[in-house]
């Protein structure tokens, strides 16, 4: 029984691992295959059959895409939005979810509703109108245009409203006993206990606001003006031929993502499972 | 009474972004599709004329039809993280290894995803290279030239991007559940397989609701994959509601009828998210509330 038993466990394992390991290379292989070609030189990339390995060599797409596509304003485009982006979901959420969760007013309720309603709403139309809407404010061409319609996130707020749940009422009612205003209990009391969703959050963001595509791409009409990721697209286009200057590009413009998901992993798969948990 | 005041102080601001752009689009899109509307000429009220063209529409149809077809994912994709869900949370070697390179797909943006796929898939390239090898193929296929199978080609790189991120849900999910009943279970005589299909999939549920539900509505919202990798082409093959709804709004400046095919599409959108509740009964939104 225990070694028939074993040897199920043994068999189990195998196919375990080789399901795996097929994934594995179904996911990381782009990535190689993106890395290698973005390190090769031009007599290489249309060799047929395909090379494994990079050779010679080079560093130059590297070189001539920054130099030649104007990378360096790209990632300042990317950097912009998506720290702006962040900040601002961030704030938003952080000031949205405080009442909601702790403090006792006239329309707790409805407020709660207000931003449950949209969460079940598609929101398909939105991006024509909201077009529209900043035409009349003359935001489009602007990073305010693209960042002010996303700037809060429902996710957001609920992600803040469940962690300022979670604090003890005694902490709040020694803060005001000592007479403590509501303000300064909501930023030097409540907000600090809350850092480690916030780190999850502003993770989140970043991430989110890296991928954007559609919305820049309506809002902003000067290409010296888009994102990497709308930028990538953009100059595939323009430079269908030199394709290892847009791979050079891309493993440029994943780097960051990539770095920021290995040293902050933990927050990234807490943001994505608390949304899921709780919803 | 201070307690109200930094209430609305606190709450004024994002409800006003959220009424200007979520609330007011939501209903002044229903409206904007009884126009005929381009920005430069003035709008000009037509009624339920934009809906009955749509209705002889042959692109309006085309995309509706791609848009559905795209739903195919959501099980695929479910099937898939759950399997490898249960994979990455069995006791292997290296397992927090597996799931971090399951998952890195999540993180890169989706341009780049597509670019690279749509590499891949060019003809003659490294797809072609290896089932020629294998020799499966005799010539090349042309994944995203062949009206027939460059929609399924762009619905694999939306499954491949996603698939660590429902799995990383679905791993949630099974290290919540207590781990007496499945001993339970097993102590009953229940093979693995029993213990898998009675305890741990019911024990799944809200999350199987959670994630069919935002895979169904990222599926019917997809862009980004296809305006990277085909812009809708072979002779709109790939083109699906979002998409028309860019094309007809922002290439063509027809607003008007745009949001009338667009409000349409959100009721589909609305009933898969109905349908989803009814499937699925406990979980989502409400047990947010409570």
């Amino acid at each position: 029984m225990s070694k028939s038993k074993r040897i199920n466990d043994v068999t189990t394992k195998i196919v375990i691992y080789a399901v795996l390991i097929f994934f594995m290379f179904l996911t990381a292989g782009p990535f190689y295959w993106m890395a290698k070609t973005s390190l090769e030189t031009s007599t290489n990339i249309f060799k047929y059959p395909p090379s494994l390995v990079p050779w010679p060599l080079t560093f130059e797409n590297y070189v001539g895409v920054w130099k030649m596509l104007k990378l360096g304003t790209y990632y300042k485009n990317s950097f912009i939005i998506a720290g702006f982006g962040t900040l601002a979901n961030v704030l938003f959420a952080l000031m949205a979810a405080y009442p909601m969760a702790r403090l006792d007013f006239y329309g707790k309720r409805l407020s709660l509703f207000l931003v449950l309603i949209p969460m079940m709403i598609p929101v398909q139309g939105t991006l024509i109108v909201n077009y529209l809407t900043l035409r009349k404010l003359h935001l489009l061409n602007t990073y305010a245009g693209v960042i002010i319609p996303q700037s809060v996130s429902l996710f957001g707020i609920f992600l803040m409203r469940q962690a300022y749940l979670g604090i003890p009422r005694d902490l709040e009612d020694a803060a005001r006993i000592d007479g403590a205003g509501e303000f300064y209990i909501w930023w030097r009391i409540m907000t600090p206990l809350v850092t480690p969703t916030i780190a999850t959050l502003a993770i989140f963001q970043v991430l989110t606001w890296w991928d954007q595509f559609l919305w820049p791409l309506i809002v902003l009409s000067s290409s010296d003006k888009y994102p990497l990721a709308v930028a990538l697209v953009y100059l595939q286009g323009a430079f269908q031929t030199n394709f290892r200057y847009t791979v050079a590009g891309m493993v440029l413009a994943v780097i960051p993502v990539i770095l920021l998901f290995l040293f902050m992993q933990r927050y990234i798969i807490k943001g994505i499972t608390e949304g899921a948990l709780k919803y | 009474m201070r307690q109200t005041l930094l209430a609305y102080t606190f709450l004024a601001i994002p409800l006003l972004i959220m009424i200007v752009f979520i609330y007011y689009p939501i209903g002044f899109g229903v409206n904007l599709s009884l126009y005929k509307y381009d920005i430069i000429s003035t709008k000009e009220f037509v009624g339920l004329k934009n809906f009955s063209s749509l209705m002889h529409d042959k692109y309006f149809w085309n995309a509706m039809k791609n848009s559905i077809l795209y739903l195919a994912v959501v099980p695929v994709l479910q099937f898939l993280s759950i399997l490898l869900a249960v994979m990455v949370n069995a006791d292997i070697k290296a397992r927090s290894f597996f799931r971090l390179m399951l998952f890195i797909p999540v993180v890169t943006p989706m341009t780049i995803v597509a670019l690279t796929w749509r590499w891949i898939f060019r003809e003659r390239g490294i797809l072609d290279y290896m089932l020629f090898s294998l020799k499966l193929i005799d010539d090349p296929v042309g994944y995203l030239s062949n009206p027939k199978i460059a929609l399924f080609m762009i619905m694999f790189v939306t499954m491949w991007k996603g698939l660590g991120y429902y799995m990383m849900i679905y791993l949630a999910g099974l290290q919540n559940i207590s781990q007496d009943y499945l001993d339970a279970a097993r102590i009953d005589g229940a093979k693995r397989w029993q213990v898998f299909f009675h305890v741990t999939l019911p024990l799944l549920k809200p999350y199987i609701f959670f994630c069919s539900t935002m895979s169904a509505i990222a599926a019917l919202n997809v862009f980004t994959e296809i305006y990277a990798m085909t812009r809708g082409g072979p002779n709109y093959a790939t083109e699906t509601m979002p998409m028309l709804v860019y094309r007809w709004a922002f290439r063509y400046l027809k607003f008007g009828y745009s949001s009338a095919a667009a409000t349409l599409f959100s009721i589909v959108v609305f009933a898969f998210t109905l349908l989803n509740f009814r499937l699925f009964r406990e979980g989502g939104v409400r047990s947010y509330y409570e």
